[in-house]
């Protein structure tokens, strides 16, 4: 049994496990599920409150002192070491090569060959190798933190049953999820986090409704300010065409893929920051803009500022640059503009960017994205790490543009976005994109995105 | 000025004062007269006119110029350590072509010899260019080894192709006399100082104010977003800037040899190329902080010169200081970013 | 010539030759599998090399290695510090680290033996007779009547490559050369492997440092290992971070370096500063040609 106090990231969160329960974490983005979480693997030190095993009360200082107390993580990134093999993960994760024999016999899977390397490995035998790492320490507690997110329907229900399996043997899971499906699919009792407070202590989930939870992860606000609902426009000219699926102006269309299968090169690949061998894409000439998966790495330069990332792509636009000089005064102007249009957080427009919270930072990417009047907008993964707020926000700017006349080409890895906004939904499966019937909806999508035809 | 411009200098000075407070000591340690060798290296620099003139702005030169290309090439993240090689072919390159240049117009005979330094420097450095961008190959150790080539060329040269006629020293003629850069009258500086004076200023007003500078900035400190969102192309930054490194490099050899030395011969430069690498990160790689410390550590090898003659101690051990200068200003700049503790954190806070 | 004498020679210099470079490549190897990459290694050894002379002069060379052993490990310390715990650019803390000990060194040598005094003698090694083995016909007394130090560099290849592929420390350290936050969550102490790594890089480096000086050379000169730290981290390139790939890329440089002798024996006269910048060159053309299929640790310089 396993209980943590308040947390500096957490603002009074408490938890209280039990022996051989499936223990649901609930929450939006940002409410602070995976801090806790941190905490519990020694990852964090807590400034208040404590840990307790068994009644003891723990000092964890790393995660090897949590793996001594034979709790185990299954982390939301995946962190099985590319180069290496399956077995040398799993040997690495284990603390000898011994106990990897235990952690074989454990769970048996013939896909997992041990002298694979992990970077050969498809998205679900990853997410698979993760779970053995952590069994094959011999865990009694299972932490695990928004499994499902690269998932595809199929085979989320498949590593929930694991799950199961792991706690009617006796172990304690802690599973952390923001999806309300996942809790009434699995889980025994229902814990509740809204920033960082925890509201809902260990409800048994035979006596919730979606709408209680709903209730406790959004607070008396309700539902946070809902996208409105979809305008199917007729779409206009065409600006793109990938196989031979086309794309028009005005149109928002949402992409469904398992990760892995393409997707990530054909939508950079109408960018064109990439050319894929697979797809046959013919864009129209005009400016596209870009959101990227990354927003750290790949969208902004953290240690720039406002004015600065805003330059990117663009040092030679007439706003600010004549000849080649750049007129650092108009760039500012500009930047204030923008700040001032899309409702940016910051202390100023000089401010380096990576003081921003990933909302902000999201909504300057996006403002980038626009500030050229593309054609095309490109979104990968635009939501992920923002909070309902913020998402809403976005999806509601999204939704401006295309009414604008931009064709916005959304990719989530979540399929409820894809479906909710999308007015077409196309799905990428090994290379091959094709079109999702219309209305269809998620069982049908989740097929084809295994390939499962309709 | 604002704490943001001013910590930097105070770095800068804190690095300086703890480098010569760990020479004294060690002079101290090792049985020499410590205050009589840094007052030898005080007045080797600073003691006279002529000691600052002739002496240390002299030195200073080769270190700006070379420090310029330097502040280009890390501004863009590229990291050319093979500055003394450069220098040391564009050497050749000069000698050779200041000794073919006797009946031309001096102006036209002086461009030639520093067009072909700045050549051959861009040149030397072309091919780790072409490793780094074709076959990934570290450009660190690409520059560094061919610092080594470059020194057994100039071997060679002083002692075959362009030994001087009476063959008894290692080393060239004097170039003809229209090559040579003319000198204030009576000091041995030349109207170099004033070239790199302009180049730091022209560099200035590049990296602040063109394109030209962002796109460097940008793929220094984010080279993927840079790639991916400023549609930069990256490779070619990292080449062109590596390039224009060498040809600085080169430059130097070639006002070296066209304003100081007058001819070629082994052990030209002091390690000019290393120390320009703590010229420029002292000066956080702006243009005309590295006219201060380019003047710096010239006052330094000039000071370490007296210090051996009237002091006994070896000059080599003014590396020491600049390294010591490397390493503060390196500690800063990670204290900047991730705080004192010597231990990281356990893990990374996930965003 | 006698061609089977030439060749005799010849391996045996390649072989002597190869042994400094063997010695400093497989520290590299160890730092680098972790994610370091030191470029203060041929500082190291630079100031292994004169902690061997000072200290074999004083005692004989066994103290030597020793003395440049433990200086070689002090140098690595220094770089730790500032590359590992601070968390500064491992190239330029690497490039400045060396700065200093070729100015320390040549600093101390000069102050202790003059500018240009007459070259130490220092009492070197005797090249040590394997029984049996050193009677095969020409390549017996080529490889098998080297200083000790050299059979040193051999057997660590293979206990290297045990370590690193059979071990589970091993295997945690190339975790760490690849993935320091994955490493971390399985309970992997990062920060102290590397720091550990880069230390027995550093001994390996002073070592080598020693051999230059007590096995081959014979003497100290300024600035004698003249890149050749530099070179090691070519031949963990080329070797491709295996043990294995590193002994043949050693051996190669050191057949480069003897090449000098063998042609000048055969009668072709070349400048001798040919020869003095052919081992620079090969590696060069080495890293261009092995970077091609050659996998670096992930995470090396981070």
């Amino acid at each position: 049994m396993k209980s943590f106090g308040s947390v500096q990231a957490l603002r009074g969160a408490d938890f209280v496990l039990a022996p051989g329960e499936v223990h649901a974490l609930l929450g939006e983005n940002g409410a602070g599920k995976s801090s806790l979480l941190h905490v519990a693997y020694g990852m964090f030190p807590s400034d208040q409150g404590e840990v307790r095993v068994d009644g003891a009360r723990v000092l964890l200082h790393s995660p090897a002192d949590a793996r001594a107390l034979h709790i185990g993580m299954v982390h939301q990134h995946f962190t099985s070491i590319a180069a290496l093999t399956v077995a040398e993960n799993i040997a690495l994760s284990a603390g000898s090569h011994a106990a990897r024999q235990g952690a074989f016999r454990r769970v048996s899977g013939g896909a997992l060959a041990p002298k694979l390397r992990a970077e050969e490995l498809s998205v679900a035998l990853r997410q698979r190798l993760e779970l053995l790492k952590a069994l094959a320490i011999g865990p009694r507690i299972l932490l695990l933190d928004e499994p499902s997110a690269a998932l595809a329907p199929s085979e989320i229900e498949a590593l929930l049953a694991e799950v199961k399996q792991f706690a009617r043997e006796g172990g304690s899971v802690v599973l952390v999820t923001h999806k309300l499906s996942e809790v009434f699919a699995a889980a025994d009792r229902v814990t509740v986090l809204r920033q960082g407070v925890t509201v809902l202590h260990g409800a048994a989930v035979s006596s919730q409704s979606a709408a209680t939870l709903a209730g406790a992860m959004l607070g008396a606000s309700g539902r946070g300010a809902a996208a409105p609902p979809r305008t199917r426009s007729t779409g206009g000219h065409e600006v793109a065409r990938i196989d031979d699926i086309v794309i028009r102006s005005g149109e928002l269309i949402g992409v469904a893929a398992v990760e892995g299968n393409g997707q990530r090169e054909m939508l950079r690949g109408v960018v064109g920051v990439e050319r894929p061998s697979h797809f046959n894409i013919r864009v129209a000439p005009g400016a596209i803009g870009f959101i990227p998966e990354d927003r750290t790495t790949e969208g902004l330069i953290p240690e720039l500022s406002i004015i600065e990332n805003l330059l990117l792509g663009r040092e030679n636009d007439v706003l600010w640059s004549r000849g080649g000089r750049i007129d650092w005064a108009a760039a500012k102007r500009h930047a204030i503009r923008i700040i001032q249009e899309f409702e940016i957080q910051a202390s100023g427009p000089d401010a380096p960017v990576r003081t921003l919270s990933g909302g902000n930072q999201q909504k300057l990417v996006l403002a980038r994205a626009l500030q050229a009047r593309p054609s095309i907008l490109v979104a990968e993964n635009p939501t992920r790490g923002l909070d309902l707020r913020a998402t809403a926000e976005l999806h509601r700017r999204l939704q401006e543009a295309a009414a604008r006349g931009v064709a916005v080409l959304l990719y989530s890895a979540d399929l409820d976005e894809v479906i909710e906004l999308g007015e077409r939904v196309l799905v990428v499966y090994r290379g091959r994109v094709s079109e999702a019937p219309v209305r269809a909806d998620r069982q049908i999508v989740g097929r084809l995105m295994l390939g499962l035809g309709t | 000025m604002t704490r943001r411009q001013l910590l930097p200098l105070l770095t800068g000075a804190g690095a300086l004062a703890a480098g010569f407070a760990l020479l004294a000591l060690g002079l101290a340690f090792a049985g020499y007269d410590a205050p009589r060798a840094l007052g030898a290296l005080w007045r080797g620099a600073f003691g006279s006119w002529d000691a600052f003139l002739s002496a240390t702005l002299v030195r200073a030169i080769p270190l700006i110029s070379i420090g310029l290309g330097l502040a280009i090439a890390f501004r863009a993240g590229a990291l050319n350590i093979g500055g003394e090689g450069q220098f040391l072919v564009a050497a050749i390159a000069a000698t050779w072509v200041g000794l073919q240049v006797g009946g031309w117009p001096a102006s036209l005979a002086v461009a030639a010899v520093l067009g072909a330094a700045m050549l051959a420097g861009a040149l030397w450095i072309a091919f780790p260019v072409l490793l780094k961008l074709k076959f990934g190959v570290l450009e660190v150790i690409s520059t560094l080894l061919l610092n080594f080539v470059a020194e057994a060329l100039v071997s060679y040269a002083v002692t075959g192709p362009l030994q001087e006629a009476r063959h008894i020293y290692p080393a060239s003629d004097p170039i003809a006399a229209s090559a040579r850069i003319p000198v204030f009258g009576g000091t041995r500086l030349h109207w170099g100082i004033v070239l790199t004076l302009l180049i730091a200023a022209l560099l200035w007003m590049g990296f602040t104010r063109t394109a030209w500078g962002f796109r460097l900035r940008a793929v220094g400190t984010g080279s993927r977003a840079a790639k991916i969102s400023g549609r930069i192309p990256v490779q070619r930054v990292l080449g062109s800037a590596l390039l224009w490194s060498g040809a600085l490099a080169g430059l130097a050899g070639g006002l070296e040899v066209s304003g100081v030395t007058l001819n070629l011969y082994q052990n030209l430069s002091p390690g000019y190329g290393f120390t320009a690498i703590a010229v420029a990160l002292l000066a956080r790689l702006h243009p005309l902080g590295i006219l201060a410390t380019g003047a710096f550590f010239g006052a330094l090898e000039a000071g370490a010169q007296g210090m051996q003659r009237d002091a006994g101690v070896p000059a080599v051990t003014v590396s020491v200081v600049e390294a010591i200068v490397i390493v503060i200003v390196l500690l800063v700049e990670a204290r900047a970013r991730f705080g004192w503790r010597l231990r990281t954190p356990a893990a990374e806070p996930v965003p | 010539m006698n061609g089977a004498l030439l060749v005799t020679g010849f391996l045996a210099a390649a072989v002597r030759i190869s042994t400094p470079l063997l010695l400093a490549a497989t520290g590299e190897l160890i730092n680098e599998r972790a994610g370091v990459i030191n470029l203060g290694i041929e500082g190291g050894m630079l100031a292994g090399a004169l902690a061997a002379a000072i200290a074999a002069v004083a005692g004989g060379p066994w103290l030597g290695v020793l003395a440049a052993l433990l200086t070689g490990t002090l140098v690595a310390a220094l770089f730790s510090l500032v590359a590992i715990g601070a968390r500064a650019n491992q190239i330029i803390t690497g490039t400045a680290v060396t700065l200093g000990s070729v100015g320390l060194t040549g600093g101390i040598y000069r102050s202790a033996f003059g500018v240009s005094g007459p070259a130490l003698s220092i009492p070197t090694f005797e090249a040590v007779r394997l029984p049996v083995l050193h009677a095969i016909p020409v390549i017996g007394s080529a490889l098998f009547e080297q200083p000790a130090l050299t059979y040193l560099g051999w057997l660590l290849i293979p206990l290297a490559g045990w370590f690193l592929f059979r071990s589970w420390w091993g295997l945690a350290l190339r975790a760490c050369g690849e993935s320091p936050v994955a490493a971390r969550a399985s309970g992997v102490p990062v920060e102290r492997v590397r720091i550990l790594a880069t230390l027995a890089g550093g001994a390996l480096a002073g070592i080598a440092g020693a051999t230059l000086v007590l096995a081959q050379v014979g003497t100290f000169a300024e600035r004698m290992t003249a890149g050749r730290g530099f070179i090691a981290i070519a031949i963990v390139v080329l070797g491709r971070w295996r043990p294995l790939g590193v002994f043949l890329a050693a051996l190669l440089f050191g057949a480069a370096g003897a090449l000098q002798f063998a042609l000048q024996a055969m009668g072709l006269a070349a400048p001798y500063q040919l020869f003095l910048a052919l081992p620079y060159l090969v590696a060069l053309l080495a890293l261009a040609g092995a970077t091609g299929k050659a996998r670096a640790p992930a995470a090396l310089g981070e």
